[in-house]
Order: C-alpha cells, then sequence, then structure tokens
C-alpha cells in the first residue's frame, strides 16, 4: 500500500478561546499551526454571536494561524444528558437552564460560519463503537442526509443552503459506520462521491473531551484545498472510533477507510492519541489528528518521552538532575530538572504548565518527524526506530504488527522472533 | 547589591531609591517597588520565556519563601543543580527570600517555640529551626535573605510579645553565624507586635548588627490600620537611612521594598 501522506497534522483543540497551559506565543514557538475550538463550549461561552461581533475566533483570541472547529456534536453527546437524536437533529437538555434546545446540522454550520475558522465539520450522527446492532446503520446514513442538508441549496422541499462561507471556510465530511466494514464501505464512497476537499475518521473517546487538543502543519492542506473552490466536499473525516473498540479493530477501521478515500485529500482522525497510535495510522495513511491527551497526561504529572511515558511524580524522580528528555530541545527541558518538576507536578499550576508544554513539543516533534521522514524516503526506519525505543525488548504488541504488515512496513527487525509470524 | 537612598519626599516619611541588582541589568530598580510573589521560585501566573515581557529591571525582584522547598527537592539536590537561579532558570532575577508568605506559608505563632519557628503549609503544620533555615538559604543561594522570626498576632499578651523580640533577635545572630558568607547579604528581621517600645527595642537591636538592610515584619496579623502608622515609624525612626528596608504585609510610606498580600490571588 503506498503511503499518499505528504504532510502530517497534529492538532490540539482550545477550550473557550485559550489553549490550557500554553500562550499563543508559546504555541507558535513549537511550531503548531492550527487548532481545534470545541463549537459546543465556544457557542455557550463566549457565544457565537459576540465572537463574530467581534472579528471571529482568529481575532478574538489573537491566533494569526489556523483554525478548525467540529460539529457541536459530540461534546452534546458525551456531556449532557441527552434527550433524543432524530432526524432533525440533535435534542440535549441546555445546560444553562436544562430547557429543551435542538441542535440541527444547519444551526451548526451557521454557529460555525460565525466563529469564522478555516476548518469546518459537519454535524454528524456520532455512535460509540461498542454499541452493534440496527442503531449504527442508522447512524451512518443519517450522517449522509444531514451533511447534504449542510452544502445542498434544496433538499426536497425544505431550502437548506446552510454553509454560507465555502469561500474561505473549508467543509469536513465524516465517515461513519461503526466497526462493521460493510456501513463504513458504503459511508465513504457517499461521501466520496459528494467530493469533499478532505476526510475525517471520528473517534469517541471513552472520556469526556473537555479541552484542548493542537494542529500543526495544516498550512499546507489549507493551500491545498483552497484551490479547489468548486468541490462543496472539502475533507473526509473518519469517526466513530475510539469509543472503547479494541486496537484490533481500530486499525482495520481506519486501513479500509484510508484505502478508500482519495489519496489526493488530507485523511484527519480524529481523537487520536497516544504517539504510537499515531504512527501506525499514520503508516495506514492517515494524515491528521487531534487528542487531549499531551495536556490531560500532562496534568497527571506524567511526560512523553521517546521510550513512552515518564512519571515526574514517583519518588525516584525526587532527585534527578537530568531534564526530562535529553533529546528534547524544548524550553522546559533547557531549563529545568526532573528533580525541580518533581516538586510541582500536580501540586502547582506551574507544573501542569510546563509539562504541557514539553509534551505539545514532544508531538509537534513527533509529528515533524514523521513528515520529514516520510518526505525523505527513510519512513519504514523512522518507523522501526521509534518502536525500538519504546519496545526495547522487542514486545510490540501484535496488533501494530498486522497493522504495519497492511501498511507494507517491515518491523520484523524491532519483533522478537515469537511474535513475528511472517518472513 | 547596592541601594541608594535618594530624594526624601518634604513633610513626609516617603522616599525615592534607587536599587542596583548587578547582573546583566545596569538600570536600577526604582524603589519603593514590589516584589513579585512565587511558588516554588517560579511566579505562578507566568512561565520563566514570558517573564522577559514584564517591563525589566521592575520586574526582576521576586520574593522567594525557602518553606516552599522543605519537601522537595533536597537541600543535597539544589546544591548540585547550582543553586535557586539555575533550578528556576531566571538566572538575572533578583530573588529575595524570607519565610513567610501569603498563600502557602503562613507563621503560626501557637506552634512556634524556643527551637523554631511553625509555618502552615500545604503539608501541614511545620516546624523550621534556624539550622534547617540556613541550610536552605546556603544551597538556594537567593540575594538578599531575611533572619528568621517569631512573628505574633496583635492580640498576644506583652509577655509573648517581648518573647517574639527575643527570640527574632537570638535568630538573627544564629543564621549570621550559620551563613557561610558571615551575614554579607541578610536583612535583619524586626517585629514587636503592638508595642510601640518593643518595635523600637527590637529595631534598634538589630540596627547594631552589621546587616545589609531590614526586614519589617509581624504586620498583618490582627493589628488595626490606625495602629499601623506609629508603629512603623516606631521602627523607621530607629534604623539608619542609608541602608534598604522591606516590609511584608502592608505598605505605608518610609519603606522600600514591599512584599505584596495578595498578588497571587488577584494575578490568578
Amino acid at each position: 500500500m503506498v503511503i499518499s501522506i505528504i504532510y502530517l497534522s497534529m492538532f490540539f483543540n482550545l477550550f473557550l478561546g485559550t489553549i490550557k497551559g500554553l500562550t499563543n506565543i508559546q504555541l507558535e514557538e513549537i511550531g503548531c499551526q492550527l487548532i481545534l475550538g470545541n463549537t459546543y463550549h465556544l457557542a455557550l461561552r463566549p457565544g457565537a454571536e459576540l465572537i463574530d461581533e467581534l472579528g471571529g475566533l482568529h481575532k478574538f483570541m489573537n491566533w494569526k494561524r489556523a483554525l478548525l472547529t467540529d460539529s457541536g456534536g459530540f461534546q452534546m453527546v458525551s456531556l449532557l444528558h441527552l434527550a433524543d437524536i432524530t432526524e432533525q437533529g440533535v435534542t440535549f437538555q441546555s445546560p444553562v437552564d436544562g430547557k429543551p434546545m435542538l441542535l440541527t446540522p444547519e444551526e451548526s454550520i451557521q454557529i460555525q460560519n460565525k466563529i469564522g475558522a478555516d476548518i469546518i465539520m459537519a454535524l454528524d450522527d456520532v455512535v460509540k463503537t461498542t454499541i452493534t446492532g440496527p442503531r449504527i446503520e442508522e447512524a451512518m446514513y443519517r450522517t449522509l442526509r444531514w451533511i447534504d442538508r449542510c452544502i445542498s441549496e434544496t433538499v426536497g422541499t425544505y431550502n437548506w443552503a446552510a454553509h454560507k462561507r465555502p469561500d474561505v471556510q473549508n467543509l469536513f465530511g465524516i465517515v461513519q459506520g461503526g466497526l462493521d466494514p460493510v456501513l463504513r464501505d458504503i459511508c465513504v464512497r457517499g461521501l466520496v462521491d459528494r467530493d469533499l476537499p478532505g476526510y475525517i475518521k471520528q473517534y469517541m473517546l471513552k472520556e469526556n473531551i473537555r479541552e484542548p487538543t493542537i494542529l500543526m502543519n495544516i498550512l499546507v492542506i489549507m493551500s491545498s484545498m483552497k484551490a479547489n473552490l468548486t468541490s462543496y466536499w472539502d475533507s473526509y473525516a473518519i469517526g466513530g472510533l475510539v469509543g472503547g473498540e479494541d486496537k484490533d479493530s481500530f486499525w482495520r477501521v481506519v486501513a479500509q477507510c484510508t484505502a478508500s478515500l482519495p489519496e489526493d485529500k488530507p485523511r484527519y482522525v480524529m481523537g487520536v492519541g497516544y504517539p504510537l497510535d499515531i504512527v501506525v495510522c499514520s503508516a495506514l495513511g492517515a494524515d491528521m489528528y487531534d487528542c487531549v491527551y499531551p495536556t490531560r497526561t500532562a496534568r497527571f504529572g506524567t511526560a512523553l518521552v521517546p521510550e513512552g511515558i515518564l512519571k515526574l511524580k514517583n519518588r525516584a524522580m525526587a532527585n534527578d538532575e537530568r531534564p526530562i528528555d535529553l533529546t528534547c530541545s524544548c524550553m522546559v527541558c533547557k531549563n529545568y530538572t526532573r528533580a525541580y518538576l518533581h516538586g510541582l507536578v500536580t501540586k502547582d499550576a506551574m507544573g501542569s504548565q510546563l509539562l504541557s508544554y514539553h509534551n505539545l513539543s514532544y508531538m509537534m516533534r513527533l509529528s515533524k518527524n514523521l513528515h520529514t521522514s516520510i518526505v525523505e524516503g527513510r519512513f519504514p526506519e523512522f518507523v522501526r526506530g521509534f518502536l525500538q525505543t519504546q519496545f526495547p525488548r522487542g514486545d510490540v504488541p501484535e496488533w501494530v504488527c498486522n497493522a504495519m504488515e497492511v501498511a507494507g512496513v517491515d518491523i520484523s527487525s524491532c519483533c522478537t522472533p515469537l511474535a513475528s509470524w511472517h518472513d | 547589591m547596592r541601594f541608594v537612598a535618594a530624594k526624601a519626599c518634604a513633610g513626609s516619611r516617603a522616599r525615592a531609591g534607587a536599587l542596583y541588582i548587578g547582573g546583566n541589568s545596569a538600570a536600577p530598580i526604582e524603589t519603593p517597588s514590589l516584589m513579585i510573589s512565587t511558588l516554588k521560585g517560579l511566579p505562578a501566573f507566568i512561565s520563566r520565556d514570558h517573564l522577559g515581557d514584564l517591563p525589566a529591571p521592575d520586574s526582576h525582584l521576586l520574593h522567594v519563601s525557602p518553606i516552599h522547598f522543605l519537601d522537595c527537592p533536597a537541600t543535597k539536590t539544589i546544591c548540585t543543580i547550582g543553586g535557586l537561579h539555575q533550578m528556576v532558570g531566571l538566572h538575572d532575577h533578583f530573588f529575595i527570600a524570607s519565610p513567610r508568605d501569603s498563600l502557602e506559608s503562613l507563621p503560626e505563632s501557637d506552634g512556634t517555640n524556643k527551637l523554631g519557628a511553625s509555618f502552615e503549609t500545604p503539608s501541614g503544620r511545620q516546624l523550621v529551626k534556624p539550622s534547617a533555615y540556613m541550610e536552605m538559604i546556603t544551597s538556594l543561594m537567593p540575594n538578599l535573605w531575611a533572619s528568621m522570626a517569631d512573628e505574633v498576632p496583635a492580640w498576644v499578651s506583652d509577655k509573648r510579645n517581648k518573647t517574639s523580640v527575643d527570640r527574632t533577635l537570638r535568630w538573627l545572630d544564629e543564621c549570621i553565624n550559620l551563613d557561610l558568607e558571615g551575614g554579607k547579604n541578610v536583612l535583619g528581621f524586626v517585629v514587636g507586635g503592638s508595642s510601640i517600645e518593643e518595635r523600637k527595642r527590637c529595631a534598634t537591636e538589630v540596627a547594631a548588627r552589621n546587616v545589609s538592610g531590614f526586614w519589617i515584619g509581624g504586620f498583618g496579623l490582627g493589628e488595626s490600620i490606625e495602629e499601623r502608622p506609629a508603629l512603623l515609624h516606631a521602627v523607621t525612626d530607629s534604623l539608619p537611612e542609608e541602608k534598604l528596608r522591606l516590609v511584608s504585609g502592608l505598605s505605608l510610606p518610609g519603606v522600600d521594598i514591599i512584599q505584596p498580600f495578595l498578588s497571587t490571588e488577584i494575578a490568578a
């Protein structure tokens, strides 16, 4: 399988107009190009109208680079007492006064038009992958119908015409279908027919997403998408994963989607994730990711390092004078020791901030290394190096071995003989 | 460090001055000035890469409480790392250390005894002896440091108040003795509660020692606002004019550097 990744993105999202723990300057410093905003949170506070009046989210938060908003649907499903999902839209209980409210696909797009992000997403009927049965099929078809309402001028007797700014905002559609390859396939074909600028694989996290994740390298994608003005479909998203499914199912769905989605448009896997998952998905042909993991794990005192993780709360760190990561050149690793950070993490806000900074730098570095290794034609070598560092004893998980085989990346040198069953 | 008390304000005790903190900033800090509060040496609201955005050199004055480092890192580790400035990555900043702050190290006079001063900290009540305090000062190497004190609230008995002055003076001598630099950077701590006499006595005794400046404490502990001017004047009238004066717990004319009470809360 040809890996058609031209650019690789890792993005993080913002909460109420700021990244938790980092300033805009720090984000620019670590190379972040694109930030995701949660439409649900932004619409609550400060409100889409206010953001629009003040000139859009870029101006509101003084971020000169790119922004992406999701549809708002996921937060409602995961955060609120959900009343109902009907053909009309998602009804939920307003967190402000408890009254029932309805979010329709059109309204989601209109809110996102006001917020003004460069990339916006259609409301999808999100279903956890742990759910089985006809609900998944219903959700998949409904997602397609809702997408049509976002882009069509007229559907039936209604005049939807929702997306008002296709010239400056790129609309992503989401691939649903649970873990069922047939349903996924139908959804992919449905979206491909609509000729989107890019694709999103929607993942549902086990925990609620309440916080920021960050994006990078999107400028390359942006320029290619802006050129594509004739198509309504700007991009493709692969959705509905990361809801408790096992890793084996997870990579198979990603593989299936990337195999059928057009190669010349970005594929964005929402909610992924752990560095290992990102490397695997990249091998399978995905381009963009978002996750709360680096900042959340920082608040629990865990640092991301090439070997895996480093728990700074651990007593062994109390007198360790090394930086978090000797190979890292971020501001935190240049100035602070594990011993000092040990005293800060989980006790002082500055500890979370500094650790978030390092973790985000790590993710940026990982994305950049993946990108560069692909461009320089040594991606398999990079993957092998990554796996050897993370699994020095050769105990690479089986799902990774299987995924890499499908991806066409030879990692036999990283695995112990027992795990490798192919020559 | 060099301090020049310059122009006095006619008809008032207020005075303008210049504090030369050395390092890369040739320009002095103009006093009266505020210290920025820190938690474990870092301002709570801004990381080191952004500190440079604040006006210099005025924002280079930082307060640090050694009590924050009671649990970790170990003093030996702080030494090997190279001291406070190296540990927090703020080589150009001027740290002034004193035990008390408004958030995480509150003096608890009930727990204080002849052996040491007691503080309420996030890890509970801690008794700090002069020897332990000086061990931390030696490893941290702040630019200036206040000696240990027995700060008592305004409502204690006269006897308790007198004891607090005796202890504070004894601890000042002990700290100077334990200091490897012989008290070169010490700020003599002045207490005395709500008693004009005790304030005068303490100030006079501290002034008799060879100190770099004075830390005027024991305020913000129950005395009324009306009482404060007289108490402060009783102190400053007994101190040499050319030396630096810091105060914690309030701000009034006649002092040069103020430890703000609420800066961290306001900023947060």
